[in-house]
Order: structure tokens, then C-alpha cells, then sequence
């Protein structure tokens, strides 16, 4: 191994939290190396008009994720099962390279509920213990949402996310979300165009008394520059955005919002095709030292540097953790220990609707194209006698139809011949859908640890998930289901199909990529791996970001929670730490 | 947390000279710098960096002037030299009055002509005291040894005497002189232009013998495989229909709302214009709109018809390809994709411009003012020539545009020129 | 393809320092923000030509399949027109028949549940080769000692509803997932680009109405509820794209 000059920070992947850690670091004067293990990605090369709308490369193919060959998980429903390797992404769909799922995800941008955050005390105080369900571990967060506006807000403008403010310092706003926790200004831009199934949607939503809104996106409605001085092109709603890279600037991603400037910061450098396998520590365990990585070669390098930022995806950031021995591994039997607890999901659903005089053209959509209703998201509902805590945000988007994976027929149809073919045509226009994203609560038996079995190609242990959904989430997916169908009818759908979530969680059907937990923050050492500003607790120099911090899953998409997270850890570390490093910014 | 590495503290410094010749009012006038401050002001004018500087890119401090890098010109390549004050390989050696006569009628020490590669045809106006501090400022930094190999040119252009009868053909040593009828803006402006910025060594006609074209002032031709744009007054072709302003913002930030710089001219910017100050910019700005000579005016054109199949053709490809950037109407998107509509870019005589930028893709100028510099994706890879030539010729010719149809011979010589080159 | 992009990648990084990228001692450094004229990674185009995997059997029995998976009728061609086959048969020589970027490390359980997904120790190439071979074994079995391409279509639509309701399932022949993976390449090949080999003249995309890889629909956005009439793009363009009578 051979040992490289000392660095003041690395950071261990780079996409939405690196980069962001990575610019903030190097404008506090810092000397930053990142260490991404997947390749260099750039907008003209990577993402070329001609060649980035194939949906058998990008969205059947994965040819964006990180291979399975390189790491995967494996996973198993109960803790009595044996633990299979993904061998190819099914459920969720990890990123790869600089941007990371920054450069494929469907931007859509939300802020938790401030009730999010202090889950467990505010449904305590209304509705007594008796709510909660069955072995859970629903946490408070150790941050309320007044200390993460002013970062939603940056990480927001940084975008220029599209949208209309439902409360803007305390006062409610026409159009806009009434249930949203306040905001000090407006979105940076207006909302995107909407299509003719959310005009259907907003009309019949509101008819029944919902509040129907724009769905926050990071497709942008229009031109932007951001303060960084990093200028974005209009959404020209293609219809190729999960799981594909933007060829026009549109969709906001460490490459068009932050990395024309980082990457020419003097003070930053990133190493590519480098994968960090263990960060170092001090003799006495106290402190990381720096971080071990290996290059496409093999060979292996040293970096040491006085701030270690784990910055990868939420699933690598808690397996480094566990390689490094960082944290005390959670032990499921006793319920101690920290690392890998609250692995936390999303209980999705979805209620199709075919129609028949009704052309929806949803080729013609954006990643975050598409309105909401969030009344029974969180607890904007009474929860009296529903026996379930959570909710799910309502949503009619129209983002793709793209046709090896969205052809949709009703039930019942053959899958092959002239029938099939005849359904397939009828059906592929006139369907539309109003899916929901649901919360996920933590359990005792839901965490991620090592894999006894199965490593990976440098013969480090996998990461191991066990995990299911629960009748608690069971109960809320069923419930919110039956309100969104009411609205599918009175959209005038002819036949109506719905699908709310249910068990066993299976790895294949894609469901979302928004896994959470297994880092989580909070206030107290003991239940908790890190502290608000995402510190580890007992080894202050090394910082977590990402959605492994969530204690467990809110009713929306993680990103702008992630983003808020990361520049208010950045500003405690720029503005606290470095002027006593070393020491933890909370006291245990 | 140690205190800030060495680099970064030097690099500090750097921003913060940086600061001082590009921060808002008040502006200090380069007359009241010291020479050697001075001098580096004139070597940013110069834009000698983008020459000078090592081939690996590298151009911070005396990497920027230790030469190698090769330059393209009709002839052959040339090799810069190496100018850091180093005395085996660099101008360690010469004395003012030699570096002056150098850059005043391209004469080096013991008497060898140079090639008017190096610009001193324009040098040559610039007037003693500005060629001293430039001379002053390069013996400051760090002298490098890097030997450079010059006689790359081919036969019979490597006869260095042969400069003698071109200078008797082409070049008239002296220092500019002002027009008292004009502005002092007007007249810096013209000093900076046709002396040490020597904008007219790209953007002015040359002749079969490298000698400019004084009839076509400033009316653009081909360049190194780019084209480099006509800046007359020409409202279709040239500068005409630009506000003083959006001169400025271009060659300050190297975008303005209809436009990108890219090829070459982004290395001017990113080298030169960008670090210029302001008042200088607009004094450069101000002579282009009124230049000393004004170049015949391009003919009027008629755009070549919507029948043609070349324009069908192009228009399936651009509707298909190009408008999710530069929109159906050829609009663009201010500051970010650049539009088609009434470029003059797109609508020069030559068609090299446009080709490349097709074919290879390209990107903007990065500047500290506009830093995204989004490129153009590549087409050579599935566009054939026909279907080059018939989106470039689309791309001329419609929206009210006009300019020569494009063939796919144009196309396939451009892929020829391309094959090497990244 | 990740077997290309790294070692382009690696070419960039070893020999292009002017741009950025530097392979030293410090391993893939990139500083400044990297950019080369002509960079692009196009996907890999199936030309026509003879199978690349296939044997000639294998092709004929496949072509037979996606002929009645995706028939000919009233509402246009089918299958084997549409080049399904001979898309099948490029991914089964290309790095998808290889499981290429898959984690393909043993051990491989007998038994998984079904939540746990594809646990299969095989390629989807030998797949193919396995599945294929029990195939004309059960044919020659069932269907009197014929091969699959000489069966009426009536008769390949009653071994394929066979397959597909595990009615032709056997030690020997696992009909029910060779009936699923075809059945998937398929409808792949159906309405993938046509840069793969099916999906001939956009004849998938023509059926539903998919208008393809234009990038710019704002235009929808005037005229909701409405048919979008231009025509369907690919990756190779289309047919306006050339001189009336030219290849797409």
C-alpha cells in the first residue's frame, strides 16, 4: 500500500452530498479530495442527445447503476431466512460514478413535515403509546424543522426547484401545499407545465375537497442560474428521466448545478474509479486517520486526511461503517448498538385507471411532472382508530411511457398473441395512474448488517438487509389507497385497478430507491450513530451524510431532506468544528 | 485543523490579484501600475498564455510561458518558445532593447527573423514603454528550463530569411498613433485591438502568403479547421446588430444572451478578455462598432428555398436532434445554448464553423462570471455527411437566415480534418 | 458496454493530461472540469447478417416462437418481422447472453423463495442453449418427432400456453421459464430501439403510438387530449432523415 500526501478532507463518493460537502469545504479554505469508485460522467459525453434516450441500455440494461459484479446486497424478508445476493437490481437501483443517483433520479423535491421530525414525541402527545405498532424503533430525529429550513431553502436554490409555496412564513398560499411546514421564500422557479391527466386529477381532487398542488421538481420549468453562478436549461419533457442521464441541463444533478465550479476550485481534486474499502483509525479508535482505497488497477492506496466524509450511498456508507468498525454494530437480539439499525424503506401504491375517449400522450413527461394532494400524508389526518402511524403524499405524474416497461393492460388480458397485441395498443394512451409514496417506520428485526456468506470481488463481506413491510404499513398503504380511488373515479376511468403495498417485500419489481437508515441520527449516543450535524458520535472527525440518517421513512421522496441535511452539517463543520477540530459539536 | 496548505495559500494570493485588476469601481488605471504589474496586464491583453503555456495545459505562474505548445498555422506547426527568463533556454539572455526589437519588427537576437506567427505585426505598435514592462513582468518569474524544439516547419518555410521579403511585402514596424479626432475610449480601444490583443491575426483574411488581407478587415475566414467570425460592422455577418454591451458581456464572460465563445476564441476569453477590466472591454468594444478600416460589405443573400431537399432533410434532423436546446424556432436559451436565429456565427461565407461545431461537439468558455460552459454534444458518430450537410445548410437558411448551402464534400473534408484531432 | 467505457476511460486517463485527467502516482485524478471534442459512447448496432449465436435451429425455432408471441394480423406485422429474433440472438452474444455486471458468485440455493429473485447459476445464453435443447426434445416428444419451426401456428400457440401455465414443465424441460424469458426478450425486442435489431422501422413504436427519441415534447403541452402526429424517431433517426429512398 502506498501512502499519499495528506489531504485536510476526503470525501468518499461524489455525488449530490460530496459535492456539496466538497464545495462548502473548499470554500472554507480546505485542501478536499473526493474518492468515487465509478467513472468520470459529463452531460455532452455521457449523456449525448443521441445517444441517452435508450430504454433497453439505461432502464432495462442498468447500464447507470453500479454493477452487481462490483457490489451488491443481499437480502432476505425475516431474520430466520438465509440471505440472498440481489444478483441483478430489482427493488432499488443504486447509482455509479460522479453524480451518483443524482445524475438518474426523477427530482422530485421534497420537504418532510416538520411532525416528521419529532415522529415519535408528536404522536405520543396526541394519541398515547398505544399507537405505535408492534416491535417498532420510531425515533425522533434530534433536529426539528426549523433548524433545517434555511438548508432546504439552499438546497433548493441550488437546484432551482420548480414548484409553488404552500406557506411561506406561516402564511397559506393559494395553490400551493396548505400542509407544508413554512418556508422563508417562494421556489426559485414556477412549476412545470402540467399534462392533461393532472388537469383531470386537479379537477377531480378538488371536487372532493382535496388540495391538489404542483409536485416540487428538479426537471426545471425554465432557465436558471444559481448562486453558485451555474446556469440550467428549460425541462423539454422527453419522457427520459429515472434512470437516465439529462442530455439538455434540465434536471438538476451534481453536474449542472455544482461541479463547473467545484471542479475548478484549486483546493479540490477527485480521484475516479477509486473505491474507498475501510477507513483508517488512530491507535486508541478515537479517531479516523484517513481512508484506504483501491483503484481499477488493484492497486492499493493510503489517503490520509484530518476529515473523513462518508458521502457514498446510504447502503455503502452503514457497510464501510461496519468494515471500518466505526459505531457499535446493531445486535437485533438485544436491540443495542447502532450501526445498521432502522434500515427503513417506502410503502408505495398505485390505483391504474383505463380510459376510454382519453389521450394522455405520456411519453410527452418529466421526472417530477405531476400534482399532489397531501392530506393524508403524515399526520395532516387523525390517526384515531386507523391502528397505523404514517400516511403516504397522493400524486398523478406522468414521467414516461417508455414501452418495454410501460404498457399497460388491463387485468385479465392475455400476455401474448392478437389479444394481447390489440389490448396493448388500446390501453397504451388512455392509462393513466395515481400512485402514492408512503412512510416507512423502523423495526427491531429491519436493519442491515455483514453477510456471512457472499462477498464481493475483492472479497469483502456484502451488506446484508433484512427487511419486510409491516401490517402497520400494510394498514396505511390500504388506507390511503382507498382514498386516492374515489378520485381515479371521478377522473371517469371505465375500469379501475388498484395496488396498494403489500408483503413480502420482493427484490424484483422496481419500488423505489429510497432506502433509509442504519446511520441514524438523533441525540442520544446510545440509540443514535450520529449526531444532528451527521458527527459520528464517538469519532468526531468523521461526518455520515445521506439518507442513512433517516431514523425511519417519511411519506415523501428523501432528496431535499438529504440536501438540507448535508449543508447543515456543512455549516456546523465550516463554522463550528473547524475551529476546535476534533471535538464533537453535541455533547453526549 | 492545520492552517491552509502552502498552494492554497498562494493560490489565495493569486484570486486576490485577480481581484484587484477584475473588482467593480473604482478601477485603477494600468498607467498607474508599476512596470511590472503592468506588464502582467499586457500579457493578459496579449493573451500570451494561450501560446506560451505547457503543452499539458498547465498555465499557472511560468508554466504559462515555457512554450512547446504546438501552434497550427497554413504552413505547418510551429513550436513556441520558451519565454521565461531562463538563460540556456528561455530570454534569459536578452536585453530590453533586444526583447523590444523582438516584438517591434520580429527581429531576435543575432538576428533571426521570426515568424509572424508570433504576432509582432501587431506588437509593433505597441509602444516602447508597454513593451518594457512586459519585458520586466516576464523576468519575474520563475525561470524554467525547457528546451523546444523550433524547426518543425516545413521546407520551404523553415528559411528563416525568407521574412525578410515577406516583411518588405507585409509589414510596416511602428508604434500606434492616436487619432486626436476620436475619443481617448475610441483610441485605447484601437491601441488594445491592433496592438497587443492582435485580434485581426485571426479575424482578418490572409493571403496565400500569411499576409492579412487589409480589404477584409476584420471579415473572418478560416482558422486552424474553426472558423473564426467575421467582427465587422456587417449586421448579418458581422458585429452589426451587437449593443456595445453585449460585446462586453462576451468577451467578459464569454456568453451574452444570443451567443457562446468556443474553439479558440474560448481560450481567448478564458486567457485574455475574461481577465481584461471593464474599461477596457468597452473601449475594445467601442472601436469594433467604428474600426480604423471598415471592411467592403458583405453582398446581400438570399437564403437558399425550403424546397430543397437538403432543407427538408435538415429540418427532420434539427427537429429531431437540435431543438430540445436551441428550441424549434432556433431561439436558444439565453446564456446557456446559443441561438441560430440571426447568428452571424452560423451565417459566415465558410461553413467550417458550423461543421465542427456539429460534428465534434464543443464547449463554451468557462469564465469565474459564467462558470457552467455546457457543450454541444458530438454528431460526426451517427450523422453521415449528407445529413451533416443538410442540418448545417438547414440551420443557415432557415428562421430568415441566409448562407451558402453546404455540401457533403464540406462535410467529409471536416470529418478528414477531425479524424486526429480531440 | 462497462467493459468499453472503463477501458476508453482509462485511455483518457493515461494519455490526455492536457485535458484534466492524469494518471500518475495519484491514480485517475481529475481536476478542472474534463472535456474532449468527440467523446461519446454509442451503444454497440446490430448489423443484419447471420445469427452471432444461434444455430440455425435454435434461430428457427425462436423465429417460429416470437411469430406467435407477437403475431402478424389485422393490426401489422408480428414478431419475426419485427426482428425479434435476430435482437435475441445480439444480446445472447453480447455482454446480456454473458450476465455481464451481474453478481455471479455461488453459492447458488437449490431452493429460494421467489422474493429473493434471479438465482440462477446459469447465463441467460446457456439458459437459452439448455432451454432451446429441452424444447425440441419435448417437441419431438409431444408433437411427432417434428422440430418447433415445423409446427402450425395452432400448434405452437397450444405448446406455448403449455410453457406459460407450467403444463410443460418436467425434469428435463423447465418450460415455464424458458416460455418467461423469451417472452421478455421479446417484447424487448419488440419495443426496444431498433439500433438493437428489432423494432424494425419503429413497426412496435408505429403499433401504440410511442413517438420515440425526440427530446422536445413541449409542443404537446398546446394541444393536450390530442394525437401527436409527427413521426417516430430512434437513435438512427428515420426516414426523413435521408433523401426519399435512402436507409433509415
Amino acid at each position: 500500500m502506498r501512502r499519499l500526501p495528506r489531504k485536510d478532507a476526503v470525501i468518499v463518493g461524489l455525488g449530490w452530498t460530496g459535492a456539496i460537502m466538497g464545495h462548502e469545504l473548499c470554500q472554507a479554505g480546505l485542501q478536499v479530495v473526493a474518492l468515487e469508485r465509478g467513472p468520470w460522467r459529463d452531460t455532452a459525453s455521457d449523456f449525448n442527445i443521441g445517444t441517452a434516450p435508450d430504454e433497453l441500455r439505461y432502464g432495462i440494461r442498468n447500464d447507470l447503476f453500479v454493477r452487481p459484479s462490483q457490489d451488491c446486497v443481499t437480502a432476505r424478508n425475516t431474520m430466520d431466512q438465509v440471505a440472498l445476493p440481489i444478483r441483478r437490481w430489482g427493488s432499488f437501483l443504486p447509482g455509479n460514478g460522479v453524480g451518483g443517483a443524482g445524475i438518474h433520479w426523477n427530482g422530485h423535491t421534497w420537504r418532510f413535515l416538520p411532525s416528521d421530525f419529532n415522529i415519535r414525541s408528536h404522536y405520543l402527545e396526541r394519541y398515547g403509546e398505544g399507537i405505535f405498532p408492534e416491535n417498532h424503533m420510531i425515533q425522533d430525529w434530534g433536529i426539528s424543522y426549523d433548524e433545517l429550513e434555511p438548508y432546504y431553502d439552499k438546497f433548493e436554490y441550488l437546484c432551482g426547484i420548480s414548484g409553488t409555496a404552500g406557506n411561506v412564513n406561516g402564511q397559506i398560499q393559494p395553490g400551493g401545499n396548505p400542509f407544508e411546514g413554512w418556508r422563508q421564500r417562494g421556489y426559485p422557479t414556477p412549476p412545470l407545465r402540467m399534462q392533461h391527466a393532472q388537469n383531470m386529477f386537479t379537477k377531480a381532487a378538488t371536487e372532493l375537497g382535496f388540495k391538489p398542488f404542483p409536485l416540487p421538481s428538479a426537471n426545471l420549468s425554465q432557465a436558471y442560474t444559481n448562486p453558485l453562478g451555474v446556469t440550467q436549461g428549460p425541462c423539454t419533457y422527453c419522457g427520459f428521466c429515472e434512470r437516465f442521464g439529462c442530455a439538455n441541463y434540465s434536471k438538476s444533478s451534481a453536474q449542472t448545478t455544482i461541479l463547473p465550479v467545484l471542479m475548478r476550485h484549486p483546493g479540490f481534486e477527485a480521484r475516479v474509479q477509486c473505491e474507498v474499502v475501510r477507513v483508517l483509525k488512530s491507535g486508541d479508535g478515537k479517531t479516523a486517520t484517513g481512508v484506504v482505497y483501491v483503484d481499477e488497477t488493484g492497486e492499493e492506496w493510503e489517503q490520509p486526511a484530518d476529515l473523513v466524509i462518508l458521502a457514498a450511498y446510504q447502503l455503502w456508507n452503514v457497510r464501510l461503517m461496519l468494515y471500518s468498525g466505526i459505531g457499535r454494530p446493531y445486535d437485533p437480539n438485544s436491540g443495542e448498538g447502532v450501526v445498521g439499525k432502522n434500515y427503513a424503506y417506502q410503502a408505495n401504491s398505485a390505483v391504474n385507471g383505463f380510459f376510454d375517449n382519453q389521450l394522455f400522450n405520456s411519453w410527452a413527461g418529466a421526472g417530477s411532472l405531476g400534482i399532489t394532494a397531501d392530506e393524508y400524508n403524515g399526520d395532516n389526518f387523525d390517526h384515531t382508530g386507523l391502528n397505523f402511524v404514517g400516511g403516504a403524499n397522493i400524486n398523478c405524474t406522468t414521467f414516461h411511457a417508455r414501452p418495454i416497461s410501460a404498457r399497460p393492460i388491463p387485468p385479465g388480458t392475455p400476455r401474448w398473441g392478437s389479444a394481447w397485441k390489440k389490448a396493448t395498443r388500446d390501453n397504451y394512451l388512455t392509462t393513466q395512474n395515481i400512485g402514492s409514496q408512503g412512510s416507512n417506520m423502523s423495526y427491531r428485526d429491519c436493519y442491515l448488517d455483514l453477510d456471512p456468506t457472499y462477498k464481493d470481488r475483492l472479497g469483502r463481506p456484502l451488506l446484508r438487509m433484512t427487511f419486510d413491510f409491516k401490517p402497520n404499513e400494510e394498514r396505511m398503504s390500504a388506507y390511503v389507497t382507498s382514498k386516492m380511488e374515489p378520485i381515479m373515479r371521478a377522473m371517469g376511468a371505465k375500469q379501475i385497478v388498484s395496488n396498494p403495498k403489500k408483503g413480502p417485500w420482493s427484490v424484483v419489481p422496481y419500488q423505489t430507491t429510497h432506502n433509509t437508515g442504519g446511520a441514524i441520527m438523533g441525540d442520544n449516543p446510545r440509540t443514535s450513530a450520529v449526531n444532528k450535524y451527521l458527527q459520528v458520535w464517538d469519532m468526531p472527525n468523521v461526518f455520515v451524510m445521506g439518507a442513512s440518517a433517516f431514523p425511519q421513512n417519511a411519506g415523501y421522496n428523501p432528496t431535499g431532506t438529504v440536501g438540507a441535511l448535508t449543508y447543515h452539517a456543512a455549516d456546523a463543520i465550516t463554522k463550528q468544528y473547524l475551529k476546535n477540530p476534533g471535538q464533537p459539536l453535541v455533547q453526549a | 485543523m492545520r492552517a491552509p496548505s502552502p498552494k492554497a495559500a498562494l493560490l489565495a494570493a493569486a484570486t486576490g490579484l485577480a481581484a484587484l485588476t477584475l473588482g467593480p469601481a473604482p478601477q485603477a488605471a494600468p498607467d498607474n501600475y508599476d512596470a511590472v504589474e503592468r506588464g502582467r496586464y499586457l500579457v493578459t491583453l496579449g493573451d500570451c498564455v494561450a501560446c506560451h503555456m505547457n503543452p499539458n495545459g498547465n498555465h499557472e505562474g511560468a508554466q504559462g510561458f515555457v512554450g512547446g505548445r504546438p501552434i497550427e498555422t497554413p504552413f505547418g506547426m510551429i513550436t513556441t518558445p520558451n519565454i521565461t527568463p531562463d538563460r540556456g533556454t528561455g530570454i534569459g539572455t536578452w536585453s530590453e532593447d533586444e526583447f523590444y526589437r523582438a516584438m517591434h519588427e520580429g527581429i531576435r537576437p543575432g538576428g533571426a527573423r521570426l515568424y509572424p506567427a508570433f504576432p509582432y505585426t501587431y506588437f509593433t505598435k505597441m509602444t516602447r514603454r508597454d513593451v518594457d514592462a512586459v519585458y520586466a513582468y516576464l523576468n519575474t518569474l520563475e525561470p524554467i528550463h525547457n528546451p523546444v524544439d523550433r524547426n518543425t516547419l516545413p521546407f520551404p518555410f523553415n528559411i528563416r530569411a525568407s521574412m525578410l521579403a515577406w516583411n518588405g511585402l507585409f509589414f510596416e514596424p511602428g508604434e500606434f498613433r492616436p487619432d486626436p479626432n476620436r475619443s481617448p475610449e475610441w483610441n485605447r480601444g484601437a491601441y488594445i485591438v491592433e496592438g497587443p490583443a492582435h485580434c485581426g491575426a485571426c479575424h482578418t483574411p490572409k493571403n496565400m502568403l500569411g499576409g492579412d488581407r487589409n480589404s477584409q478587415h476584420f471579415a473572418g475566414g478560416p482558422l486552424q479547421g474553426w472558423l473564426a467570425a467575421s467582427i465587422t460592422n456587417d449586421q448579418r455577418l458581422g458585429l452589426g446588430s451587437w449593443s456595445v454591451d453585449e460585446i462586453v458581456e462576451y468577451l467578459k464572460t464569454g456568453r451574452n444572451a444570443r451567443s457562446a465563445a468556443s474553439g479558440p476564441m474560448a481560450e481567448v476569453v478564458e486567457y485574455s478578455t475574461g481577465l481584461m477590466t471593464d474599461a477596457d472591454l468597452r473601449a475594445i468594444a467601442v472601436y469594433l462598432k467604428e474600426p480604423s478600416q471598415e471592411a467592403t460589405p458583405a453582398a446581400a443573400r438570399t437564403p437558399v428555398s425550403g424546397d430543397d431537399d437538403r432543407m427538408k432533410i435538415g429540418e427532420a434532423i434539427y427537429t429531431d436532434r437540435c431543438m430540445a436546446c436551441h428550441t424549434g424556432t432556433g431561439q436558444g436559451v439565453p446564456h446557456m445554448f446559443p441561438r441560430l436565429a440571426g447568428s452571424q456565427i452560423v451565417q459566415q461565407e465558410g461553413s467550417e464553423g458550423v461543421l465542427r461545431v456539429v460534428m465534434q461537439g464543443v464547449r463554451a468558455a468557462y469564465t469565474p462570471h459564467a462558470p457552467t460552459s455546457p457543450a454541444m454534444p458530438a454528431f460526426a458518430w451517427r450523422l453521415n455527411d449528407d445529413q451533416v450537410a443538410a442540418v448545417t445548410t438547414y440551420i443557415r437558411n432557415a428562421w430568415g437566415n441566409a448562407a451558402p448551402a453546404v455540401s457533403a464534400g464540406d462535410a467529409a473534408n471536416m470529418r478528414r480534418l477531425l479524424e486526429n484531432r480531440p | 458496454m462497462s467493459d468499453e467505457r472503463l477501458s476508453r476511460r482509462t485511455l483518457l486517463a493515461a494519455t490526455t493530461a492536457l485535458f484534466g485527467l492524469v494518471g500518475t502516482a495519484d491514480a485517475r485524478t481529475v481536476t478542472g472540469l474534463p472535456y474532449l471534442g468527440n467523446e461519446v459512447y454509442p451503444p454497440p448496432e446490430a448489423r443484419p447478417g447471420p445469427w452471432l449465436f444461434f444455430t440455425a435451429d435454435e434461430g428457427a425455432a425462436i423465429e417460429a416462437i416470437v411469430d406467435r408471441l407477437i403475431p402478424t394480423d389485422d393490426l401489422g406485422p408480428g414478431g419475426k418481422e419485427a426482428g425479434c429474433a435476430i435482437f435475441i440472438d445480439r444480446q445472447l452474444a453480447g455482454p446480456y447472453g454473458r450476465n455481464e455486471g451481474m453478481y455471479m458468485q455461488g453459492p447458488f440455493p437449490a431452493n429460494p423463495l421467489p422474493t429473493q429473485g434471479y438465482q440462477n447459476q446459469l447465463t441467460f445464453a446457456e439458459q437459452y442453449r439448455r432451454g432451446l435443447a429441452g424444447l425440441t426434445a419435448h417437441v419431438a416428444r409431444n408433437f411427432g418427432n417434428r422440430k418447433p419451426h415445423q409446427l402450425s401456428a395452432e400448434e405452437m400457440d397450444r405448446l406455448l400456453t403449455s410453457m406459460e401455465k407450467r403444463e410443460a414443465n418436467s425434469p428435463e424441460f423447465n418450460g415455464s421459464a424458458l416460455f418467461d424469458l423469451i417472452h421478455n426478450n421479446t417484447m424487448e425486442g419488440f419495443f426496444a430501439d431498433p439500433i438493437y435489431g428489432g423494432n424494425k422501422d419503429m413497426m412496435g413504436w408505429k403499433l401504440i403510438g410511442f413517438p420515440g427519441t425526440r427530446y422536445d415534447y413541449r409542443e404537446v403541452f398546446d394541444k393536450l387530449n390530442t394525437r401527436y402526429n409527427r413521426p417516430p424517431v430512434s437513435l438512427l433517426g428515420r426516414p426523413e432523415w435521408n433523401k426519399a429512398g435512402g436507409r433509415t
